[in-house]
């Protein structure tokens, strides 16, 4: 639609790019880093960004799948659980002596059935996924409690919690940044460029239109949250290496940290718009505010206020954003009514 | 269309007298009917199951679960939700301990305290939903995190003990006024008000309208913004109502308490039929759900399963529950189409 209406002028080009939220995730991120450096000269260390991309990058995978869901318009509440599941798992087998090279590919496998449950339940079964993920949610979560109990597992080989807070050797750049990043490329290009990407955002603008246009509306659902699934469960294990302990009750919570890192990113809660690239955005923007709110020892649990808050203004300063400067195209007269119509949020969703 | 929407919700049994529509209005006896079932059968294994003892406490737990469900269910009516039930919990229990614990209110003031927080923080969300127009799935996420937060920032580490509390206030959580506990009572107060009300009023009808028709709701002249705030505002109201009780059920409360609960709240208003899209449900349904939930966690524990067992369990309602609603939504739709078809 932008090809459609591009402005003539590089005044309003400016405007425009301006206007993208990507751009304001930015400008967000260089003001946080900036206070950041000026609370604590140990801000802008090598360290110090290790530490502060490491611990939040379980959150940041799952968002990752996240993304194509809440882009195709549904949701998958049960990420958290399934990571509780994976670690549970995890820790069940390597205690009855299963090695990991086997436990490895079963948590996956796992995760992956329980994205399946997710997905058929949802699109075969036509059931809303808002309740649908919330019911796998309290289900992982009890299967996680059931195989592990209250026991956590935690004699796992060097090698494998190496994964999890060791480094790229001669850099200071967390294994999990690297996972993230292969996996950011992997959907962002998947998203974006690829016609299932395409088909991903038509589901989420209209799944009638889609499914009319020959798109396997079904299909697509499905793969969406066998991905998530598969994702969450190696998020799970990724989890599992950087604690060095395997519990049931690993990843509560994150969910909610999950759909906050999408939505900040721009991604539109009713589906059909969004993109990989903001997302990734997003989770440095959290990452450098948790940090620079730590050096400025704010607790964790305070920063949940900021988190929130951000949250409700990634939605609300589009939206004014949006009214205002149609108001002003409005005064200035320079557009026709109809035109501003047409692209307003009049139009029926 | 507003109108085929709102008689299909309040009058499919009637209009159409089929069974199975009358099915799947009956949701609260049918969850009567599995409950007694059930109860009978538990009470084979353990015999304390259906002591008066046993039955008021787990009805008093289920209560404070209930009536937050039944703020819950009128957000979700309107085509809503509230994710940040719990965190209003959280943060009025630990007001109202504080208060009391530092004797800067008497009980009834400190109640009277806790209700209206309650009310400002659903207001809060109801002006973030209906004036800052912010869908409320992520404006309830987004008041969750601020809440509760808030709720840390207020209590740090801080707990108040039982001993902080005036003697006597926690007893309401054991009392009862003829052989019925006072919060069952309350819960039932909330439950027959609000269900008259949104039977047999204005607003009631507008409810639902605005849940199942918004657009054609906004042609008839239906304030639907109007609406939607107040349905927040009752919600946190009644979450308030949750959070007081909270503090006499449990006694001991800290930045942390009902932590989670949305979980509950929000499975209750499922398994108690309450269509998830809005337009349709009863408040006496997302009530009984409620109960129905701690019903069962009250019985596995009792039958000596382990109370790891009773997160599955629940997952596993939600799922049966809300298949069962689709199933039968189905079927009725395969009915009606019949019927029109002759």
């Amino acid at each position: 639609m932008s090809a459609v209406v591009a402005p003539v002028n590089g005044q309003l080009q400016w405007a425009r790019l301006l206007a993208r939220w990507e751009t304001v995730l930015v400008v967000a991120i260089l003001g946080l880093v900036a206070l950041g450096a000026s609370l604590s000269p140990f801000f802008l260390t090598p360290g110090n960004f290790s530490n502060l991309v490491a611990a939040l990058m379980e959150v940041a995978i799952m968002a990752l799948p996240m993304t194509l869901i809440i882009v195709a318009a549904e949701i998958d509440l049960s990420v958290e659980s399934m990571a509780g599941l994976a670690s549970a798992i995890l820790g069940f087998l390597w205690a009855a002596g299963v090695p990991l090279w086997i436990g490895i590919p079963v948590v996956l496998v796992v995760g992956a059935l329980g994205g399946l449950m997710n997905g058929l339940l949802v699109a075969r079964g036509g059931l809303p996924s808002l309740v649908v993920t919330l019911g796998t949610l309290a289900l992982f979560r009890g299967l996680a409690l059931i195989v592990l109990g209250p026991r956590g597992v935690s004699d796992f080989p060097a090698a494998f919690t190496e994964l999890g807070f060791g480094h790229v050797p001669g850099t200071l750049i967390p294994w999990p940044f690297v996972v993230f990043v292969l996996l950011a490329l992997l959907l962002g290009i998947l998203l974006h460029r690829t016609w299932v990407g395409r088909q991903v955002y038509a589901i989420g603008k209209n799944a009638g239109t889609a499914r009319f246009s020959g798109v396997r509306v079904t299909r697509v659902r499905v793969g969406l949250f066998v991905l998530s699934g598969l994702i969450a469960s190696l998020a799970g294990i990724i989890l599992t290496s950087r604690l060095s302990s395997a519990r049931a009750d690993a990843g509560s919570g994150m969910t909610l940290t999950v759909v906050t890192v999408v939505l900040l990113g721009g991604v539109n809660i009713f589906g059909g718009s969004g993109t990989i690239p903001g997302v990734a955005l997003a989770v440095i923007a959290v990452a450098v505010m948790q940090n620079a709110l730590r050096l400025a020892s704010v607790t964790v649990e305070v920063q949940s206020i900021a988190l929130g808050l951000l949250l409700i203004l990634s939605v609300v300063i589009p939206t004014f954003a949006h009214q205002a400067k149609s108001a002003l195209d409005r005064v200035g007269g320079r557009r026709p009514p109809a035109d501003s119509t047409a692209h307003g949020e009049g139009a029926p969703s | 269309m507003a109108e085929s929407g709102v008689t299909a919700t309040v009058g499919a049994a009637r209009t159409r007298g089929q069974w199975l529509s009358m099915v799947a209005r009956q949701r609260e006896l049918s969850l009567v009917a599995i409950m007694v079932v059930l109860g009978g059968l538990v009470s084979i294994g353990a015999p304390q199951f259906l002591t008066p003892s046993n039955l008021s406490q787990v009805a008093s737990l289920a209560s404070i679960i209930a009536i937050a469900a039944v703020g819950q269910a009128l957000v979700v009516i309107t085509r809503n939700i509230d994710l940040s039930v719990e965190a209003m919990m959280g943060l009025v229990a630990y007001c109202v301990a504080i208060v009391l614990e530092r004797h800067a209110l008497d009980a009834p003031a400190a109640i009277a305290f806790g209700l209206g927080l309650g009310l400002v923080l659903g207001m809060i969300n109801g002006v973030i939903v209906t004036l800052l127009r912010v869908p409320a799935i992520v404006a309830t996420l987004g008041t969750l995190s601020i809440f509760r937060g808030v709720d840390y920032l207020i209590a740090g580490s801080h707990q108040v003990p039982l001993a902080g509390l005036p003697p006597g206030f926690t007893d309401a959580a054991r009392d009862s006024i003829l052989g019925i506990p006072i919060f069952v009572l309350v819960a039932l107060v909330v439950v027959v008000i609000g269900s008259v009300v949104l039977r047999s009023t204005r607003f009631g009808r507008q409810v639902y309208a605005v849940g199942s028709n918004p657009e054609a709701a906004a042609i008839l002249g239906i304030p639907s913004r109007l609406i939607v705030f107040t349905a927040f505002s009752l919600c946190g109201l009644l979450s308030g109502v949750a959070g007081v009780l909270w503090v006499m059920q449990f006694g001991t409360i800290n930045g942390t308490s009902a932590t989670g609960v949305v979980l509950s709240v929000v499975a209750a208003v499922v398994v108690g039929g309450v269509a998830i899209f809005g337009g349709s449900g009863s408040l006496a349904g997302a009530a009984i759900g409620a109960l129905f939930l701690g019903f069962i966690a009250n019985a596995l524990i009792l039958v000596g399963l382990s109370q790891f067992w009773l997160q599955a369990i629940y997952g596993v309602v939600i799922l049966v529950a809300v298949s069962a609603d689709a199933l039968i939504l189905r079927r009725i739709a395969r009915a009606t189409a019949e019927r029109r078809a002759r």
